[in-house]
């Protein structure tokens, strides 16, 4: 499924490295959980494998089921079935939720050669996920994320992944900004989408998450590279412990 | 001024100009001495960028030649026109120029809405019929080029009035079309509303070839009159565009206008205001789209000359290419504009490195008791929300397109008739996918 090779990228802007000699391996319909203390490249690396143009890569090699991911656009990575999850979803004042949510489904259908879907089969589709994730009419019909809460902004990405079938989903510090009533409605939306060949990248800082979305396995990320790789009672020896023997903050 | 007063000009323009006048002004229309002191304006040349209102719309540097003044049209042009009236989607009652003459067979003057009256402006100035006295009440300033070369040069155009509390459901359509190549059209709109009437005027410029064309509308909006004015230009890419516009409002009046400029190599709007009387109300909004390497103007002056109005004014342009907009505006309060509340609002999205947006807001207050505002920006599309789009699959022009319509959303959304709104989202649209 995702295979990523001694990866190296940097920051565009001031050359600055993040991730150095990064090595993962997500087999099909896995959850594999990426912690580690702050500033180790988590999100960096969240970014890189969904295309964000301000960083790039020197070395190294990422392929989704054997095709090369840096070669394609953001969009294309897209289409490929690549989704990430926004530690920070942003707001985008004046465009309308459904009208977004429709843009992208049929834009990566258009881009697999796929027919578009009609007006009728869309909304019947919206409104039977949102409402598995208790997001009401109202929501929907607002400019996209704009006035949403943190809770609401989390469970909207989480929409945006139920509709567009991923099948690799990032999900980028999904638990922060949640309290526990939102991280189960979050946490019971990804375990919906678990199964089959479906794989998961789930990135946090804490191991709470991980109660709610069991990952089968669990990496230590420090300094831009993966340091440790264990089972699920590796989360739960992190947070007893701490991440003071990775280094905490660059 | 006698003619013998014209000094040698300079450019091409400027000759031609002066040739065209003094072998066209024997067969127009009208007040001759008029024509004669408007084109002694322009008898020492059009104005460059030395004159502050045409600092960044140099019109002597634009404008390289003078095009011969429009032939009437051939019946075949007429016939065209017809057809391309036919596909027009929204209802409404059509007054149409073609070349810049009024087409009487192609308009919709025999069943205009009641309490409506319109004549050709050619008609009422050979007749110097009734309806033309009210003439001249819309601050037009005499010497501005545009105008003067309007003024010197018209040779049609129409004369509405809507007679005192007349609500006209049906909005009259102003259709311009340019047919053939490479002609000047100058036309004249003269538009009375009188006391608490209500309508809604359309202006739509297209065609094809490459023109210059001119028009000027007056606009007299009595006590209480309530009126609507939607413009789109969308001339030929070829085509040169100036345009002005003059409205003196009455008391409590409500005014509303929407410029969409989408055509034209180069186009000037010039809009000027008058609050005339007490406790009037006008929101005047516009977007430009340009690409390559076009140039349009939006030059906006409005003068609050009474007590308590409100004024609104809020532009957005886009631009691509090497393309230039311009929007200068400004907003005088006098003495006696006690409780004016004013705010203008300009901001120009650029989609190249290439493309220049030069904004001029000014403010000049003379009351004590008054809110004004304005406001300038000039941005990029924003990066993150590029990204954002873009991880969801959708493609770099159409994450643009959905982030541009964003944009100029809030423009568009200041037009009421809804088939109007929707045909001016999908010319916004077509845009997009061309950005010419």
């Amino acid at each position: 499924m995702l295979s990523i090779k001694n990866l190296h990228a940097r920051i565009e802007d001031n050359g600055q490295e993040i991730i150095k000699g990064l090595d993962l391996e997500i087999p099909a319909g896995q959850v594999h959980a990426i912690m580690g203390p702050n500033g180790s490249g988590k999100s960096t690396l969240s970014y890189v494998l969904a295309g964000k143009p301000d960083y790039e890569v020197t070395e190294g090699s990422v392929e989704l089921n054997g095709e090369d991911l840096l070669e394609l656009e953001a969009d294309e990575r897209a289409a490929k079935g690549v989704f990430l999850a926004f530690q920070y979803p942003l707001e985008i004042p004046g465009v309308g939720t459904m009208t977004f949510l429709k843009a992208a489904l049929n834009a990566q259908r258009r881009t697999r050669g796929e027919p578009e879907m009609q007006t009728p089969d869309f909304m019947k589709m919206v409104r039977q996920h949102a409402g598995d994730l208790g997001i009401n009419q109202d929501m929907l019909k607002r400019a996209l994320n704009v006035g949403f809460s943190g809770g609401e902004k989390k469970r909207a990405e989480i929409l945006q992944m139920s509709l567009l079938q991923p099948k690799l989903g990032i999900l980028d510090e999904t638990d922060s900004g949640l309290d526990i009533d939102a991280l189960k409605v979050v946490s019971e939306g990804v375990n919906r989408l678990r199964g089959g060949d479906r794989s998961f990248l789930v990135i946090t800082h804490y191991q709470r998450l991980l109660n709610y979305i069991k990952p089968d396995v669990v990496h230590v990320m420090s300094k831009g590279r993966i340091v440790r790789s264990g089972g699920p009672e590796l989360a739960l020896e992190l947070e007893a412990n701490g991440y003071a023997e990775y280094g905490e903050a660059a | 001024m006698s003619t013998a007063a014209v000094r040698p000009l300079k450019t091409a323009a400027e000759n031609a100009l002066a040739e065209q006048f003094t072998s066209a002004k024997g067969r127009l229309n009208g007040n001759l001495a008029a024509r004669e002191e408007a084109f002694g304006v322009v008898a020492d040349g059009l104005p460059s960028r030395r004159v502050e209102e045409w600092k960044y719309t140099d019109l002597r540097a634009l404008m390289r030649d003078a095009l011969p003044l429009a032939e009437l049209p051939t019946v075949g042009e007429i016939n065209s026109v017809r057809e391309q009236m036919a596909e027009h989607a929204v209802d409404s009652a059509r007054i149409v120029f073609v070349n810049g003459s009024l087409i009487e067979g192609v308009s919709d003057l025999g069943s205009l809405p009641a309490g409506v009256e319109a004549v050709s402006i050619a008609r009422a100035y050979a007749e110097n019929h009734p309806l033309i006295a009210r003439s001249g009440e819309a601050p037009i300033p005499p010497d501005n080029a545009a105008v003067a070369l309007n003024t010197a040069f018209v040779s049609d155009g129409v004369v509405l009035r809507v007679a005192a509390g007349t609500k006209v459901e049906r909005p009259l359509h102003l259709v311009f079309v340019q047919q053939g190549n490479g002609h000047a059209a100058y036309t004249r709109v003269v538009v009375v509303v009188e006391a608490g009437a209500q309508v809604e005027i359309i202006e739509t410029h297209s065609g094809e070839g490459s023109h210059q064309t001119n028009t000027v509308v007056e606009l007299v909006a009595d006590d209480n009159a309530d009126v609507t004015m939607v413009k789109l230009q969308a001339e030929s890419l070829g085509t040169q565009h100036l345009a002005t516009f003059g409205a003196k409002l009455g008391a409590e009046v409500k005014l509303k206008t929407v410029n969409i400029a989408r055509g034209a190599a180069m186009a000037r709007q010039q809009m000027f205001l008058t609050f005339a009387g007490d406790s009037t109300n006008a929101e005047l909004h516009g977007i430009s789209l340009s690409g390559g390497r076009r140039h349009l103007d939006t030059t906006m002056f409005v003068d609050h000359a009474a007590y308590g109005c409100e004024s609104r004014e809020t532009f957005k342009s886009v631009l691509d290419g090497e393309s230039r907009s311009v929007f200068q505006g400004k907003i005088l309060v006098r003495q006696n504009a006690q409780k004016t509340d004013g705010r203008m609002m300009m901001r120009a999205l650029m989609l190249s490195e290439g493309s220049e947006a030069d904004m001029k807001p000014e403010l000049e207050i003379y009351a004590d008791d008054v809110q004004c505002a304005h406001g300038a920006t000039c941005a990029a599309l924003d990066d993150e929300h590029l990204f954002y789009l873009r991880a969801r699959g959708i493609p770099k022009m159409e994450a643009e397109a959905i982030l541009v319509e964003a944009f100029v959303g809030e423009v568009l959304e200041a037009v009421d008739n809804e088939p109007l709104r929707e045909k001016l989202a999908i010319i916004t649209n077509e845009w997009l996918r061309t950005r010419d």
